[in-house]
């Protein structure tokens, strides 16, 4: 050490800043308002912003898998696939009010996802993502084969006898509206709790490079098989909705409930919004709704773009839209790091 | 189908799938990258096939003369174009850049071709079998799949012991940063393997599709049999993939002979199976490698 040592720079641990302070005020705000949707929104933009919630749903929980634990799953329609049709099981069979299945299959879907992830978390990179997709494929042909008329086969079931026992179509809009939304609040509020915790910050080492994570104790499987129950049961939670918003759906097929498209979805809503960012899926999900909304929906040419766009910014935009905001700007608006500022002397 | 003929009819399936998964073990060896659309080159294959014998009236076994020379230069502008990027931006990448590319080759084959099943015609060979006994048949043409994957296999193994291709091909796969070090030039290397993958996949292809119909989405399908061929395999020789391929083949058609409909399904339980056993066994993820290298002990 030199004796002239220069007195260490004094540096504080920031995590809020008031931009930060004043936008998850704001969004916290926005969801309130938006809670009132039923009674504010004509029926249309109820229906739009159902097919919002349920996207941003299934972007948050592909980054959390994709952004903080490094796993790229092909297969998370297995659980999209098994939130609906749970759902419709319990509400079918059973004769359970259909919000409550929803509820318990997107629990099974999280109880689902333990065994799964002993399968594959052992896995790197391209074999986990084929055998996430087996396992889903597995999945679907598996209630393909189903012959409870409850399921229905390969030829599909669909949910509009038990929601139209117990509600008038209008209700049932409301009721969807306020559980997508729900959904989603309380799976973004879980997420950024759960990464500002200690386990958060394992999670953020397991994402910037896993073999010095681990190298220093990080306890990678288990940060990784937390993230993997949260997205099995947050996409379940997300099919259950999507069953509720479209009533019927079929198991086999890319456009099915178990279909690959939905991994193409939110591989596109990820990477346009920016791979492990918090705020990233979600302008990845209101982009791929504007190109719904305003470019083609569906067919051939929607997913030719999808898959299109998906490539160009993997490998022109890596850090997706929002990841460039932040790298140039250095603005968080949902704070789930910490960053050291220089107290004093040169900034 | 008694057991017996589904048993032989399974391990002469398994040929289809050790040419599928050849390519694909040939990438992950070289490069370290699983190329998911994999199958969907192969389905392109197939396709390309089916146009050619469509317009010039030829058979699909001479629309190879023109298939899989396109396929080498597929493979190789798909490695400077798209892999090659990716393969720099980390490990990730090139899976989201591979899977964007089996979503928009899927839906461009059905805008192409519609959604509607297409076949092959395998010509006269289709007609002929090996009686053995009543109630066991062995069609020529599956014994020529077969034979193809083998003399493939074979050749491919050839190339990467004996010649300087071969060599230089090893070497970037043990160490590209070394093999540069010492004059090979990696990213030719790596655009060569991909040519010849690609080539693989797109002969793989053109048999699947005389053996059986094949629609827009196929590939998604070949690419998990070729995958579970892989695993099944093992160590990711070359033998193993054949090895891999044939239990893959007889899983299903074993599966198939139960109820039609496990087909699919008994495969991938193998392969599930086969993949939990390697982790209780502690055969790791890290383990999961393919090495077509056999180092030589000097």
């Amino acid at each position: 050490m030199s004796e002239h040592a220069v007195a260490a720079p004094a540096f504080r641990v920031e995590r809020w800043t008031w931009v930060s302070v004043a936008f998850t005020g704001g969004l916290t705000g926005l969801v309130a308002l938006l809670a009132l949707g039923p009674v504010l929104l004509s029926e249309n933009s109820q229906n739009n912003l159902i097919q919002l919630y349920f996207l941003v749903t299934l972007a948050v929980m592909w980054n959390a898998l994709a952004g903080y634990g490094g796993l790229v799953s092909v297969g998370q329609q297995g659980f999209i696939g098994i939130g609906a049709y749970g759902a419709v099981f319990f509400s079918l069979q059973h004769s359970l009010n259909p919000y409550l299945s929803m509820l318990i299959a997107t629990l099974i879907g999280g109880v689902v996802a333990i065994p799964v992830a002993l399968v594959v978390l052992w896995l790197r990179s391209g074999a986990f993502a084929i055998a996430t997709w087996v396992i889903a494929e597995s999945f679907a042909i598996l209630v393909s084969l189903d012959p409870n008329p409850a399921i229905g086969g390969g030829t599909g079931t669909s949910a509009i006898l038990p929601f139209n026992l117990r509600y008038t179509p209008e209700q049932r809009l409301h009721y969807t509206y306020w559980a997508a939304l729900g959904t989603v609040a309380v799976l973004l509020v879980l997420l950024f709790a759960l990464l500002r915790s200690r386990v958060g910050g394992s999670l953020q080492a397991i994402r910037d490079d896993e073999d010095a994570a681990a190298s220093v104790g990080v306890r990678v499987l288990l940060g990784k098989g937390i993230l993997f129950v949260i997205a099995g049961a947050g996409c379940a939670a997300a099919g259950a909705i999507i069953l509720a918003w479209q009533l019927s759906i079929l198991p086999l097929g890319p456009d099915s409930i178990f279909g690959i498209n939905w991994t193409a979805k939110m591989i596109f809503m990820v990477l346009v919004g920016g791979i492990g960012t918090f705020e990233g899926p979600i302008i990845g999900a209101i982009a791929l709704y504007v190109l719904q909304t305003y470019g083609p929906n569906g067919g051939v040419w929607y997913f030719v773009l999808l898959g299109g766009i998906a490539i160009g910014f993997a490998l022109l935009l890596p850090r997706g839209i929002w990841g460039t905001i932040q790298e140039r700007f250095d603005v968080r608006l949902l704070p789930v790091g910490y960053r050291l500022r220089q107290i004093g002397g040169a900034r | 189908m008694t057991w017996v003929s589904a048993i032989v009819h399974g391990i002469l399936l398994g040929g289809v799938y050790a040419l599928l998964a050849s390519g694909l073990a040939l990438m992950f060896g070289v490069m370290r990258i699983i190329n998911l659309a994999h199958g969907s080159l192969a389905l392109v294959g197939a396709y390309m096939s089916f146009l050619i014998t469509e317009h010039l009236g030829i058979s699909p076994y001479l629309s190879l003369a023109i298939v899989l020379p396109g396929a080498l230069i597929v493979g190789y502008a798909l490695q400077r174009t798209v892999l090659e990027r990716s393969l720099r931006a980390g490990p990730l990448v090139p899976l989201l850049t591979t899977f964007g590319l089996l979503i928009v080759i899927a839906n461009l084959l059905q805008y192409f071709f519609s959604p509607d099943v297409h076949s092959l015609d395998e010509g006269s060979i289709g007609l002929k079998a090996i009686s053995v006994s009543n109630e066991l048949a062995i069609p020529w043409f599956d014994v020529l799949t077969f034979g193809v994957a083998v003399v493939v296999l074979v050749g491919l193994q050839l190339v990467l012991r004996y010649t300087q291709v071969g060599r230089e091909l090893r070497a970037t796969a043990e160490d590209a940063d070394t093999a540069e070090l010492v004059g090979i030039n990696a990213r030719a290397v790596y655009a060569r393997a991909t040519a010849v993958a690609v080539a693989t996949a797109a002969l793989a292809g053109v048999f699947y599709g005389m053996r059986s119909g094949f629609d827009p989405n196929a590939g998604a399908s070949e690419l998990l049999y070729a995958f579970e061929a892989v695993v099944i395999g093992g160590m990711g020789s070359l033998w193993g993939t054949l090895v891999g391929g044939v239990v893959l083949g007889v899983a299903q058609l074993v599966g198939a002979q139960i109820n039609n409909e496990y087909f699919a399904l008994s495969g991938h339980l193998v392969f599930l199976v086969v993949l939990v056993a390697r982790t209780a066994l502690g055969v790791r993820g890290v383990g999961f490698r393919i090495r077509f290298v056999r180092r030589s002990v000097a």
